[in-house]
């Protein structure tokens, strides 16, 4: 595969995309550094990416915790939001913040994806 | 039996329906009555006497004649006169008792006694009573005594002991077999195999389909056909266009990728929301304190305030370049311009653009690099997304945020007029007649540019040139050479578009119009050094400061040539601001670090706060910015970063309001104000000039 056009980038791109257009594997490069940021933050324990079937696509955490995470968020995301809709259609979720005891985690749904951050916000 | 006989008498009392075995009455009647009345009340009519036409005529003694009827149990149809032949007196004789029995119904049944002969021949075909019939015959045998046939098979069916089938065989009529010479032959026909043959046709497809009705569901579905109506009312506008099909291959080829794979570009947005929210739970509590916190000692200390500092802003790559122009965006109140790059004139390096917004102080938004360092930015008031940048190199360009290109969508060049030396100063003006961008520019090589965005090229006009006054050189040919001015900083007035200031490398403040582009309207001897900004009060319209490396600030009125306050910095003043919400307040910053805010009405010699704001004291403050509505400055130093500082209370004062009277808001109450304290200096300043 080519290696992608922009300079900015230094790193190949792990998937194979036949005809790339610049624009997309920028965003890519921006978002991959975004999540990277995150992760990064000081007191962020983990980042989870989950799509549309509750299946996680890209984690910091081991497997186990992953999937736990990913089920049991997603069935509260979906809860939350038809709640919200089911009151204003025309409103819709932007996030959800479940701060406990021992840490936060915050979840950001977007059309299809799910984004989980666990952060302590205490350290 | 009883029989009973009925005559029928005379004539009868009939109501309206008559029930008689005669049909003939009945039709006559049903008429007649059909004529009398309708069928519901025909017993509520009167009763008429009705006779039927064949009855009998009798006299009225007949009819008064008393019938007597006797009920006996004879049958009527037995002959009474039976006679039977008596062979003893060889006569015939009546029998004196006849048989009265007269038989209405018989029905045989068809039960049969169990153990009569039939109803064992019947049980025995069944099989089912076999058992119970062995039983039985054992009981017969028992009591009855009897030797017939059936017993002696059933004996030994019974010593055998086995099941139902030899009692039901030997039940049967048994077959005469040779005693002596018997075998039994019997032949089988070949079973054919059995073989199974099916055919099953392929199932239907089947998918299993789960959905919810909801409301916000069905106005998703709506909206979803709102776009699609609208993209193809756009499709047939835009049909000759030959533009559209490279598109749609481009829409094919994106749509095909993102089909392919789990694409995190669209987590884009969702992740910069979460990053904003890791942001605010790491500064939590200055977020709080930027909302909530208003400094409770201020309710002590009058005529002082004070700065506390909420975020720093920091960008690696920018560490080590100077700030040199912030701007807020005029839109969004929490997105501010970065402008970087150097002041020192031997170390000239790259340049960056960042964009920062409040609600994430880690990590700028918007990044942009140029190789010339940028020494100033301004944002477009109507196009939020539209920057112009001035370079050290001369030139100017413009950024789109709205583009993801990290290069200016226009740029100018050697060809196109750029400045020879560095442009310290950039303003959008209005759009011209033709709805173009236009901007002009400030530079040391004494020339203020217009320039205009036209068909997307960047179009200059010179407007004014500078000079130096008094300085004209006699050169080797006669020539006369003006020496040129420089510029280094600009404003123009809020209200009177035409009418704006330049300040200059000499201290001079000039006050000129666009539209005269040789001649200055005035002149004002403002400072010994070069004058660093201008800017006119956001309320008083005739009232601008100016700072200047003399370490001093002076506020001016555009009529009157000489200052009316000046302030003392002990330090070179980098920058100077008005503050948006009051007429006398404003702040400015020196280069020892520290910041300064006045408020002319609470005291017009001494600054109200003096505050050291960056960390290390030879950082040197290079500019001040006011947020249009939140409580807050930013302040750019020389070594990249922006730090945000909160104003507390006193150094927002508004003009207290008198009991009994209303709160008077707006712009006229400040230049009031400021008149006021206006009018206090004016006249002693003016009696020494009468």
């Amino acid at each position: 595969f080519r290696p992608c056009p922009i300079a900015t980038v230094a790193r190949r791109e792990s998937r194979s995309h036949a005809g790339d257009s610049s624009c997309a594997s920028l965003a890519m490069a921006e978002v991959e550094e975004t999540l990277k940021r995150i992760q990064a933050h000081k007191g962020v324990i983990g980042t989870i990416v989950v799509n549309a079937e509750g299946i996680p696509i890209r984690t910091t955490l081991d497997n186990s915790t992953t999937v736990q995470y990913a089920g049991l968020l997603h069935q509260l995301t979906m809860k939350a939001r038809s709640t919200v809709r089911d009151i204003d259609p025309q409103n819709d979720l932007t996030f959800l913040r479940i701060r406990s005891k021992k840490h936060e985690i915050m979840v950001a749904p977007d059309k299809e994806y799910l984004l989980i951050v666990i952060q302590n916000p205490c350290e | 039996m009883i029989t009973c006989s009925v005559h029928s008498l005379c004539g009868i009392l009939l109501p309206g329906v008559i029930r008689t075995p005669n049909k003939g009455i009945n039709q006559q009647e049903l008429n007649a009555s059909t004529e009398v009345g309708e069928g519901a009340d025909e017993w509520t009519l009167s009763k008429t006497l009705l006779k039927p036409p064949d009855q009998l005529e009798l006299t009225e003694a007949e009819l008064k004649e008393e019938v007597t009827r006797i009920l006996t149990a004879n049958n009527p149809h037995a002959p009474q006169n039976i006679v039977r032949y008596s062979f003893k007196e060889r006569a015939y004789k009546p029998i004196s008792f006849v048989d009265q029995l007269a038989i209405h119904f018989s029905l045989d049944g068809n039960l049969l006694l169990r153990d009569s002969d039939e109803g064992r021949r019947q049980s025995a075909r069944i099989d089912l009573a076999p058992v119970a019939s062995t039983v039985i015959e054992v009981e017969e045998t028992e009591v009855k005594e009897e030797g017939s046939k059936e017993d002696i098979p059933a004996a030994s069916a019974e010593e055998a002991a086995e099941g139902e089938e030899p009692p039901s065989h030997s039940m049967k009529e048994q077959k005469l077999t040779n005693q002596f010479n018997f075998c039994e032959r019997a032949s089988q026909t070949f079973n054919n195999p059995v073989r199974e043959r099916a055919c099953q046709m392929e199932p239907p497809p089947r998918a299993t389909f789960s959905a919810t009705a909801n409301q916000w569901e069905i106005y998703d579905a709506y909206v979803e056909e709102l776009h699609k109506l609208e993209k193809s009312k756009e499709k047939e506008k835009q049909k000759p266009l030959v533009a559209k099909k490279e598109d749609k291959l481009r829409g094919r080829k994106l749509t095909s990728l993102e089909s392919q794979s789990d694409d995190v570009t669209k987590v884009t947005k969702a992740a910069k929301i979460v990053e904003r929210m890791v942001n605010q739970n790491t500064f939590d509590d200055i977020a709080q304190d930027f909302k909530y916190f208003e400094d409770p000692a201020d309710e002590y200390r009058d005529q002082e305030g004070t700065l506390l500092p909420l975020w720093k802003f920091q960008y690696d790559k920018a560490k080590r370049l100077a700030v040199t122009a912030i701007c807020w965006n005029p839109k969004y109140k929490d997105l501010f311009a970065v402008g970087h790059g150097s002041y020192d004139f031997m170390k000239q390096s790259r340049g960056m653009l960042l964009l920062y917004t409040m609600k994430n102080p880690s990590f700028p938004e918007y990044i942009f690099s140029s190789e010339s360092g940028i020494m100033c930015l301004d944002i477009h008031n109507d196009h939020p997304y539209l920057l112009v940048v001035g370079y050290y190199d001369g030139n100017v360009a413009i950024y789109n945020l709205k583009k993801s290109h990290s290069q200016p969508g226009y740029k100018s060049s050697a060809k196109s007029g750029k400045h020879t030396d560095p442009v310290w100063q950039v303003k959008w003006q209005k759009d011209d007649l033709d709805n173009n961008l236009n901007f002009f520019s400030i530079s040391s090589d004494g020339r203020i540019v217009s320039w205009t965005l036209v068909k997307n090229e960047l179009v200059h006009s010179d407007v004014i040139r500078l000079s130096v006054e008094g300085t004209t050189l006699e050169g080797p040919e006669g020539l006369q050479l003006q020496t040129i001015g420089c510029g280094t900083s600009f404003d123009f007035h809020k209200k009177i578009d035409s009418l704006f200031l330049i300040g200059t490398e000499e201290g001079k403040i000039y006050k000129c119009s666009k539209s005269y582009s040789s001649q200055f309207l005035d002149t004002f001897d403002a400072h010994h050094m070069a004058v660093d900004a201008v800017s006119w009060n956001p309320y008083h319209m005739k009232v601008f400061i100016s700072c200047s490396s003399d370490w001093t600030v002076k506020i001016w009125d555009h009529t009157i040539k000489t200052p009316m306050f000046i302030f003392d910095l002990n330090s070179a003043v980098g920058d100077v601001a008005w503050a948006p919400y009051s007429s006398t307040i404003f702040a400015a910053v020196t280069t020892d670090g520290k910041a300064h805010v006045f408020d002319l009405s609470i005291n017009k010699y001494e600054a109200i706060c003096s505050q050291p704001v960056v960390a290390k004291k030879k950082n040197k403050i290079t500019h001040v910015q006011f947020n249009p509505i939140y409580p807050i400055i930013i302040i750019g130093d020389d070594r990249g970063h922006v730090t945000c500082l909160k104003l507390s209370p006193n150094l927002r004062k508004m003009p207290k309001e008198k009991k009994g009277q209303e709160i008077q808001k707006g712009p006229e109450v400040e230049i009031a104000k400021l008149d006021k304290l206006l009018n206090l200096v004016r006249e002693p300043a003016n009696k020494p000039a009468k």
